[in-house]
């Protein structure tokens, strides 16, 4: 059964291609067709040939599979090759799972869209992008998934390409993430060196006996950069915003549920060399904290529907990268399955509001929406709540398991642990205000704009991933540790930080965060819900300056654009005009200039008559006669 | 009085520079041929002497492919000289200067 | 001895032909003193033995050539006296310059011993190009005749491309009409011999 696991991949890709080609001509509703039904295949195929995982620990081990393909480049040990475990198994049910999901919304969503087919070529191309990244069995065959899914993260953020916000953004993302990729292939780079091959099945199987806890240090912080740049971590997460320029769907899809997360799935997946550098982990740990504590207090401020939830993963990224930096590697990829579930919830639903709202995605412009989006608000307010972390979602159980960690570990890490406290408290603050604001209240859309319940096809994705939200989140309670045992081959010979065993302990802490949470819903409610506009006007002029910040993105951006597209677009001007234009350009038309000038002296040379050419001739053969009577042969 | 290689060479080198004076100081074309035709067979007859002061049959053989050769440059050279006469009414090369530079 | 009057008299010969293809104002006489010349030199090789070269020298080149030189120059039409005198202005100054510097290189060459290794002491060796020992030398391929594979044999076949080469050239120049510019110039006026070009 695995060893035909590249249908998995050529599936979505045979649609990409199929669209690609025939998208235009079969028209708006049917190209879709061929472009869902990839991506369900796929996912019946993986959810097929995963079943062995499900069975028992013995099975499990036994199942795990290498598929060889075809030689790539020997000599890096990069084959094409196929890892199948379950941690690869369960990044591809998420990506085949959720995007089947989206894949079905888009049809509502980019209803009348004149480039209706190439969006789903673009989309089907993302799966397998995304699937190669997942499955590869070496750091080459990674990248080049990595560098895929960059690709068509750009294609997708500039869909409408038209509008220059959409352009500008997806040259953003794409430059940012290009110095995230500069620190990856520079990790690669040491990785081929140490190792002399790049194959996971080498590298992976104790790195400790080949390289020391200095090397492991350098890997782990460089592999961190390209994870900071596709995961949109600080210092590199103001792509992810600017992202949100795209169709809600990629949102949805690329920008919250998977993308994102390969960077979260790569340090998972090289548990083993950060298992050998405290450092590595550390700092891994922290800049997730910083990200998620600044993006959850960007996000309070934010006014656009999609930004608060651009930021909102940044945020729960960010938690992402604090569990597998004190090598929460189990609680780490549960959120990463819960968040692709909720938070893919959220952006859809966001679609759905914008749907309504004829393309507006200003929050003070909303409000009220409850009575007319009912199947929209219902499924808003689970995943809301979920990512609150209000038990018994699915963001109760994963969040609650990264916060119990933190605090297991001890030490610097109770630090961050109460970083992660806040942002809790944070995050179900600025949910639910954004709930109020769109949901309750009265509606001040405006002239002109009449909402409407979105069309079955788009709210029917909704319905599902609301369930799934309800649901999914008890694959890994403390009562029945399954997700944890199902990736159990994965991690068996990596140290794995777990929740601690003391039920009161565990107790506790779930209360302290879920009156966090609480805490954070009941301020929103107080300042969103109940306060009139007076009161909330004078409430929120108390704390303008941090709200200036926030809402400004603690100004980074500027930041950034000060420091280093200013001084770089004027390096830029300055080789185009003076350098290119003068100095080399100088050079090369000085160079022929001279030659044109020594060709008119040497013309008359050329008399044309071929009787000077004979005395030349005999006076050349003189030249190396003497030459020869000087100097002997 | 033994006639030695050098007699011939002297007598190739006089030959050879007879042919070369024709060829910087005639212009008709046809002329400047027959000089070159002139400095080769002296060069042959160069080539015969060492063949036979060495007793080597090489020079012999290299005499053959020189006579091979010209007899190719005067097949093409004559065409040329035909084929200019058609459009040019003359077998004077000072009149043939379009390349000059 | 005989040899000396040989080549007292082939020499002069062969002077005196050489001489005449330079000085004649008549190309058809310059043709008839090449041919001397060339009769001379075909005396000298069959003193050197070289039977085959003299004989092909007198077939191909007294022969063949001779006569399509004849035959060019009354296709020409310049079987009549030319005028001699130099019309470039400085090439004859220069071509005496050099013509004298030729000889006083080839005597620095001979007075400096760089010809030494040509004139050799002692007896001439004996060499006969007979006919055989020249097709040997040419084309004998390798052991099955019992002689080492010829190494002329390769530049014995390229002479031969070379000279299917050059009889296509020949054909393709004789057939070789510019027409476009005949065509052009036709229009603009019609008389022949008028394209003299720019």
């Amino acid at each position: 059964m695995t060893g035909d696991l590249w249908i998995v991949i050529a599936l979505p890709l045979a649609g990409a291609l199929f669209n690609h080609f025939l998208g235009r001509r079969i028209g708006e509703p049917r190209a879709a067709g061929p472009a869902i039904l990839a991506v369900l295949g796929s996912f019946a195929y993986a959810a097929v040939a995963a079943r062995d995982f499900f069975i028992s620990a013995d099975a499990s081990q036994d199942a795990v599979a290498v598929v060889h393909l075809f030689d790539w480049i020997p000599g890096l040990g990069a084959r094409a090759e196929l890892l199948w475990d379950p941690l690869s198994a369960t990044m591809t049910l998420v990506v085949t799972g959720v995007g089947a999901l989206i894949h079905i919304y888009s049809v509502g969503y980019m209803h009348g869209d004149p480039r209706f087919g190439r969006f789903f070529t673009y989309l089907n191309l993302f799966i397998a992008s995304m699937l190669i990244l997942v499955l590869a069995n070496n750091f080459a065959l990674l990248f080049v998934g990595w560098e895929l899914v960059g690709l068509c993260s750009y294609l997708l953020i500039s869909f409408w390409y038209t509008r220059p916000s959409a352009a500008a953004a997806g040259k953003k993302a794409f430059v940012v993430n290009r110095i995230g990729d500069f620190g990856f292939m520079v990790a690669l780079m040491i990785i081929f060196l140490s190792f002399g091959t790049l194959s996971y099945t080498e590298v992976l199987h104790d790195p400790g006996m080949v390289i020391g806890a200095g090397t492991a240090t350098a890997i782990g912080l460089l592999l961190l950069v390209g994870a900071a740049g596709k995961s949109a971590q600080l210092p590199l997460h103001v792509w992810l915003p600017d992202a949100m320029e795209g169709p809600t769907p990629v949102s949805a899809l690329i920008h919250a549920a998977t993308m994102v997360t390969a960077g979260v799935y790569m340090v998972a997946r090289c548990a083993a060399i950060f298992g050998l550098s405290d450092v590595a982990g550390g700092v891994v740990a922290t800049v997730g904290a910083l990200t998620a504590l600044m993006a959850a207090t960007i996000a309070i401020a934010q006014r656009d529907i999609k930004r608060v939830l651009a930021f909102s993963t940044i945020s729960q990224l960010g938690y992402m990268f604090m569990a597998v930096g004190v090598a929460g590697y189990v609680a780490g990829l549960f959120h990463l399955v819960t968040h692709a579930v909720f938070k893919a919830l959220l952006f859809l639903g966001a679609g759905s509001v914008i749907h309504a709202m004829a393309g507006r995605q200003d929050m003070t412009r909303m409000g009220g929406l409850r009575r007319k989006l009912p199947l929209t608000h219902a499924t808003m307010l689970i995943a809301t709540l979920s990512i609150a972390g209000i038990p018994p979602l699915a963001g109760f159980w994963s969040k609650d398991e990264i916060l119990a960690v933190m605090f297991y570990k001890g030490g610097y890490y109770t630090v961050l642990w109460a970083v992660g406290l806040v942002t809790a408290l944070l995050t179900a603050f600025y949910m639910a205000r954004q709930y109020f604001m769109v949901f309750s209240g009265e509606g001040r859309w405006g002239e002109g704009v009449e909402p409407h319940e979105s069309p079955r096809v788009m709210t029917i994705p909704l319905v599902i991933l609301g369930a799934l939200t309800l649901v999914i989140g008890f694959v890994n309670t403390p009562f029945r540790l399954s997700f944890e045992h199902f990736l159990d081959p994965v991690f068996h010979s990596v140290p794995v930080a777990h929740a601690p065993g003391d039920g009161f302990l565990l107790a506790a802490l779930a209360l302290v965060s879920v009156a966090a949470g609480l805490v954070g819903i009941l301020i929103a409610y107080l300042v969103y819900g109940r306060a009139s506009e007076e009161v909330r006007e004078r409430l929120l002029g108390r704390v303008r300056r941090p709200l200036m910040a926030w809402e400004h993105g603690y100004w980074i951006d500027d930041v950034y654009g000060n420091l280093i597209v200013k001084p770089g677009s004027r390096i830029a001007e300055w080789s185009a005009g003076a350098l290119d234009q003068r100095a080399i350009d100088g050079l090369v038309n000085g160079v022929g200039i001279a030659v044109r000038r020594l060709g008119a002296r040497l013309r008359p040379l050329q008399s044309g008559f071929v009787r000077t050419y004979g005395s030349l001739l005999a006076v050349g053969a003189l030249v190396v006669v003497g030459w020869i009577v000087v100097r002997g042969l | 009085m033994i006639v030695t290689a050098g007699w011939y060479m002297t007598l190739a080198a006089v030959l050879f520079l007879i042919g070369a004076g024709g060829l910087l100081l005639r212009n008709n074309a046809l002329v400047m041929f027959m000089s070159v035709e002139l400095m080769l067979n002296a060069v042959n007859l160069t080539f015969v002497a060492a063949a036979r002061a060495h007793g080597d049959i090489g020079g012999q053989m290299a005499v053959l492919f020189v006579l091979v050769v010209a007899a190719a440059e005067v097949a093409v050279g004559l065409a040329i000289i035909v084929s200019i006469f058609r459009s040019r009414r003359t077998a004077s090369v000072d009149e043939l200067s379009e390349l000059s530079g | 001895m005989v040899e000396l009057v040989i080549f007292a008299l082939m020499g002069a010969v062969a002077l005196a032909g050489a001489i005449g293809v330079v000085r004649a104002r008549n190309p058809v006489y310059g043709a008839m003193g090449l041919m001397a010349t060339l009769f001379a030199l075909a005396v000298f090789y069959v003193v050197h033995l070289a039977h085959f070269v003299a004989v092909v020298q007198v077939i191909v080149y007294a022969g063949a050539v001779i006569t399509l030189f004849l035959f060019v120059i009354m296709f020409v039409g310049v079987d009549r006296a030319e005028d001699l005198t130099e019309k470039l202005a400085v090439q004859r100054p220069v071509a005496l310059i050099v013509l004298v510097g030729v000889v006083v290189a080839a005597g620095a060459l001979v007075v400096t011993g760089n010809f030494d290794w040509v004139i050799t002491s002692g007896e001439p060796q004996v060499v006969t190009g007979t006919i055989e020992e020249i097709g040997e030398n040419l084309i004998s391929v390798g052991p099955p005749s019992g002689r080492e594979a010829s190494r002329w044999l390769l530049p014995f076949e390229a002479t031969s491309l070379l000279l299917i080469v050059a009889a296509v050239g020949a054909i393709a120049l004789a057939f070789y009409r510019p027409r476009r510019k005949d065509e052009a110039s036709g229009r603009r006026d019609a008389g022949p011999g008028s394209g003299s070009g720019p």
